[in-house]
């Protein structure tokens, strides 16, 4: 049984359909990228197996219940939500931002098992030196670890994140892409992350859902998925994928440039 | 494991740092309550007042002068506690106000709730009108249009989809259309009814009464807790309405609880202050440069420093030009914007 299944989900704002029937499952221990140009309702999609935007039709079913009955709290507890502007806001240190993760667990006082897993999470990504600085002073990079540190404190069976690597150069993205494959590895958590780099997500992602206005275009292993057809018809841009590494990767042709010859 | 240790210090030692902060906040306010309780026309020293003050609480342990108990305990303590109270009140519903709606120059005063008091002051001043009679005719009026602004605002975000941002936009409106309206009552009220209303809207702890603290208090009791207890919200709602959700918060609810509550404290204070703006800004600033922005500790810390800030303003409101007693809104400014520039500027260097 798939740890969330996504099932005949629509949902709308006001008159406006932005999602129309999607239905998927997730496994425990799978990375699955979201897909799709802007628009597509990559980030309503992610809002909405959270609970935090109820949909018009379908339902969400996370370990067997649908989370339409749980409580914000118990979602909190289930599923951890790494929005996009994540930690731009944060005025506190690493440590206590990380602690707030701890949040769907608290009352108010904190115990010594909370600040051990603070600590664990701080130490499995190697955010130790960092506690005491304030979040606002990091670089985009060990920013987006903290908030997947955080993340991670909250204990949950999910992970769900926004865009994680927009804004950040080739090595941090790829050092943010392997810290998720590992958790997703190592301690069977489904992660689900949006991404716009289609070469970052066949490199990491187990699966790949295309969004294409609101509908699935195609779900499954990065190989099946990303096509010269698929980039044609979802992103309107001619390309060429490559085949010859572990992983396909897409270059990205200009306009007219294969009648030429350029 | 030796790197573990040390995190667990470094959060141990913060933690030292911010209960060492508020003891140190906490034995200021006292010794500023005896300090400021001296001040008068009759002279009173400080040790006297504090004797005043015990003798007065446990009459059968300590002994002052009955004079000086008198003159404590009738004239000058309940102002002393309102200022602190009023302080305390303000700063920490500016510091909910900012936390949730994610503003810096979130304040009862950046959003209208204070303008809408000072409109109701006006009507009762300029036209007699108000739901209440009596003595209470200008405290029930400002009480009531900074609740009505209020709701206002929680109505326009209602309609809109509760967020911050159309909070602080309906609030803003607000601001200026009150402001309007107190201007229009300004010009066709007489010079005398003109004054009323701008001495009014200074903002002064003149009027305090032992009854009146009394209500203030209340209200701060049964409120303060909830926040400080709701301080892993805040925390979160800090962050963003999405953060706030994903960690467990039921985002719209708790925004409108806080921000209600945040409401009554304000009204219920300015509606017998007349527009102290100030503290309610800059308290929590203060305290965030300080001690950094953990509600749990934010909270109580902002009161209590906008409790020093208001008793401090108020004592030099009341000797720099005695026996007059200059406008405590106006002080409040002088001592609190060098101060605020001071913390902000070294923050930046640092």
């Amino acid at each position: 049984m798939p740890l969330i299944s996504v099932e005949d989900l629509s949902f709308a704002y006001r008159d406006r359909e932005v999602l129309h029937e999607i239905t998927f499952p997730v496994e425990r221990g799978e990375v699955l990228g979201l897909v799709g140009p802007n628009g597509c309702g990559k980030t309503t999609l992610i809002r909405c197996i959270n609970g935090m935007l109820s949909p018009r039709r379908g339902r969400v079913v996370f370990d067997d219940r649908d989370i339409s009955n749980m409580h914000r709290r118990e979602i909190a507890r289930a599923m951890a939500y790494v929005p996009q502007s994540a930690g731009n806001r944060t005025a506190a240190t690493v440590f206590e931002t990380v602690l707030m993760g701890r949040r769907p667990y608290l009352n108010w006082k904190v115990s010594p098992a909370d600040e051990d897993k603070v600590v664990e999470a701080l130490t499995l990504l190697d955010l130790e030196e960092l506690a005491l600085r304030k979040v606002a002073e990091l670089s985009g990079g060990e920013r987006q670890r903290v908030m997947i540190a955080r993340a991670l404190v909250q204990e949950t069976d999910a992970i769900f994140l926004d865009e994680p690597t927009s804004n950040l150069d080739l090595c941090h993205q790829m050092g943010v892409m392997e810290i998720l494959r590992d958790l997703a590895d190592k301690k069977g958590l489904a992660i689900i992350i949006a991404l716009h780099d289609l070469n970052l997500a066949a490199t990491y992602c187990h699966r790949l859902l295309v969004l294409e206005g609101g509908s699935i275009y195609g779900c499954g292993a990065p190989a099946e998925v990303l096509t010269e057809d698929m980039l044609r018809s979802v992103y309107g841009i001619e390309a060429v994928v490559k085949r010859d590494l572990p992983a396909p990767y897409i270059v990205p042709l200009r306009p007219g440039c294969l009648e030429s010859g350029v | 494991m030796e790197q573990s240790i040390s995190l667990y210090e470094g959060y141990a030692r913060l933690k030292r740092t911010r209960a060492a902060f508020m003891l140190a906040l906490i034995f200021g306010l006292i010794l500023l309550i005896g300090i400021a309780v001296t001040l008068g026309s009759a002279d009173l020293g400080v040790a006297e007042s504090y004797l005043a003050i015990l003798a007065g609480l446990f009459p059968g342990r300590f002994s002052a002068p009955e004079l000086a108990i008198t003159i404590v305990w009738d004239y000058r303590l309940h102002r002393v506690l309102f200022a602190v109270c009023a302080g305390f009140g303000l700063a920490v519903a500016g510091s909910v106000m900012q936390g949730i709606l994610r503003n810096p120059l979130a304040s009862p005063f950046t959003l209208g709730i204070a303008s809408a008091a000072a409109t109701g002051a006006s009507i009762a001043i300029v036209l007699g009108a108000g739901v209440v009679g009596g003595e209470y005719l200008i405290i029930g009026n400002a009480f009531l249009f900074a609740l009505l602004a209020a709701f206002a605002i929680y109505g326009m975000a209602r309609y809109r989809g509760v967020g911050s941002e159309t909070m602080v936009l309906a609030g803003i409106a607000l601001m200026y259309l009150f402001s309007a309206v107190t201007s229009l009552l300004q010009y066709v009220g007489s010079s005398e009814e003109l004054q009323a209303v701008v001495f009014w809207m200074f903002g002064s702890v003149d009027k305090s009464t032992w009854p009146k603290l009394g209500i203030v208090a209340l209200v701060l009791a049964c409120t303060v807790p909830y926040l400080v207890y709701r301080a892993w919200d805040l925390n979160a709602l800090a962050e963003g309405d999405e953060v706030a959700a994903g960690l467990g918060v039921p985002v719209e609810r708790s925004m409108t609880v806080m921000m209600l509550i945040a409401s009554l404290i304000t009204a219920v204070i300015i509606c017998f202050t007349g527009t102290i703006g100030f503290i309610g800004l800059v308290a929590p600033h203060i305290t965030r440069m300080i001690i950094g922005s953990d509600f749990r500790t934010l909270l109580p810390a902002s009161g209590l420093i906008g409790a020093l800030l208001l008793l401090a303003a108020d004592s030099i409101a009341r000797s720099v030009l005695a026996p007059q007693v200059i406008p405590v809104g106006i002080v409040t400014a002088f001592l609190g914007v060098p101060f605020f520039i001071y913390l902000f500027l070294h923050r930046r260097d640092a």
